[in-house]
């Protein structure tokens, strides 16, 4: 994959860190997982019923997490989203950046390809860089993570964050490492009840 | 375009249930608020324009612009799992970029989308584009078999709003109120 520029961000893998995110999460702390891979990703790394997994309306995982942290402001709220998928909804960094929740933390798993379709580079892959656009979108708190452990540190900085953080990673072109179980109903119920909004029958 | 925004239906001195002041607007508004529906995300329209001042000036609405109808949709998506009742306000053209969010959100999860749509397209429609993408609208709904009215009296506008806010949220499925120009006045050539 050609870059605009050199960068010095290590190539890391999706499970690797949605496993470590979701090993930080000590205060039920809502996540949403994209479509795709990357909630495959999220569900492997062991379902949690604050966990949302998106099965289609591919770019929304960030505007479903807008959502999330405006109706609860004191919840923290991680949305985790593919290049790809962003790529269908850059508005949302406007909206975000407007509204400015400094409750959510977004991730960008940025392999510059559509993995599940059979790898094809994105429009994007050989010309953009993805945390410049989220800086230009408004959202000034948006950086690289240059290796795992960055990773960890940019989570948990942004936990204390006065702004709307968003996190990119460069990762490889492995598919996920699960499969979400297609159930909207009970994942939308669980999710309701893993937020407090309701409770079991 | 002030006269289509604050234009009462033709049926309002007519009635006697409306108030002699009422709008469809503050009616809107008014449902809105009796219902808890207080995040209020939306694509702009102009007969919408009133409607969305109203309640930017009114602090009990979360009320704000998305770049995409479909965005706004995730959105309150979110905000309902999440304890917090949401409406969408669109035009019809916006309406139309909604088939893959409605069928692989709103429907599957059951979620009481509540959606405001602008009817452009009918009535007086002066841009052809606008009349075509219009048609799209009603057989989009009717194939996911999605609840929704036309409202074109103001007398019946309260009625319907409020009874289909609360027949989404019981029964968790979305909903589309299209506000006709009967209701609104429209948009027309010389405006």
């Amino acid at each position: 994959m050609t870059t605009p520029h050199a960068r010095n961000t290590k190539v890391m893998n999706r499970f690797e860190l949605t496993s470590r995110l979701v090993a930080k999460l000590k205060h039920e702390e809502a996540v949403i997982g994209g479509i795709g891979n990357t909630n495959f990703d999220l569900w492997a790394a062991g379902h949690r019923p604050q966990n949302f997994y998106m099965l289609g309306s591919m770019g929304l995982a960030f505007p479903i997490a807008l959502g999330v942290a405006l109706a609860q402001p004191k919840r923290r709220v991680f949305a985790l989203e593919g290049d790809g998928s962003l790529l269908m909804q850059l508005g949302s960094l406007s909206t975000i950046a407007t509204l400015a929740p400094q409750n959510l933390t977004m991730v960008v798993m940025d392999n510059g390809i559509y993995q599940i379709t059979g790898g094809q580079p994105t429009p994007a892959a050989a010309a953009t860089d993805i945390v410049a656009i989220a800086m230009a979108s408004g959202l000034a708190n948006s950086s690289w993570a240059a290796d795992e452990d960055d990773f960890d540190r940019l989570i948990e900085q942004s936990m204390s964050a006065s702004h709307p953080t968003l996190i990119g990673v460069r990762i490889d072109d492995k598919p996920g490492t699960g499969t979400t179980r297609r159930d909207p109903v009970q994942i939308r119920e669980r999710f309701m009840h893993g937020l407090g909004v309701r409770q079991p029958l | 375009m002030a006269a289509a925004e604050d234009k009462a239906s033709p049926q309002q001195s007519a009635s006697r249930e409306s108030a002699p002041q009422a709008t469809w607007h503050g009616i809107v508004l008014q449902t809105l608020k009796r219902n808890e529906v207080r995040l209020v995300p939306y694509v702009p329209d102009r007969v919408l324009t009133t409607l969305i001042k109203s309640l930017h000036a009114d602090p009990y609405f979360t009320t704000f612009p998305t770049a995409r109808e479909e965005e706004a949709v995730g959105i309150v998506a979110g905000a309902w799992m999440a304890g917090m009742r949401g409406a969408v306000l669109m035009q019809t053209s916006g309406f139309a970029t909604l088939a893959n969010v409605l069928a692989s959100l709103a429907v599957p999860y059951q979620i009481p989308l509540i959606m405001f749509v602008s009817e452009r397209g009918t009535l007086g429609e002066f841009n052809y584009g606008q009349a075509l993408v219009c048609r799209t609208m009603r057989p989009v709904l009717d194939s996911l078999a999605m609840e929704h009215h036309t409202i074109t009296r103001l007398d019946e506008l309260e009625f319907i709003a409020d009874r289909s806010i609360k027949q989404a949220v019981t029964t968790q499925a979305p909903v589309a109120l299209i506000l006709s120009p009967l209701l609104t006045g429209g948009k027309v050539f010389d405006k």
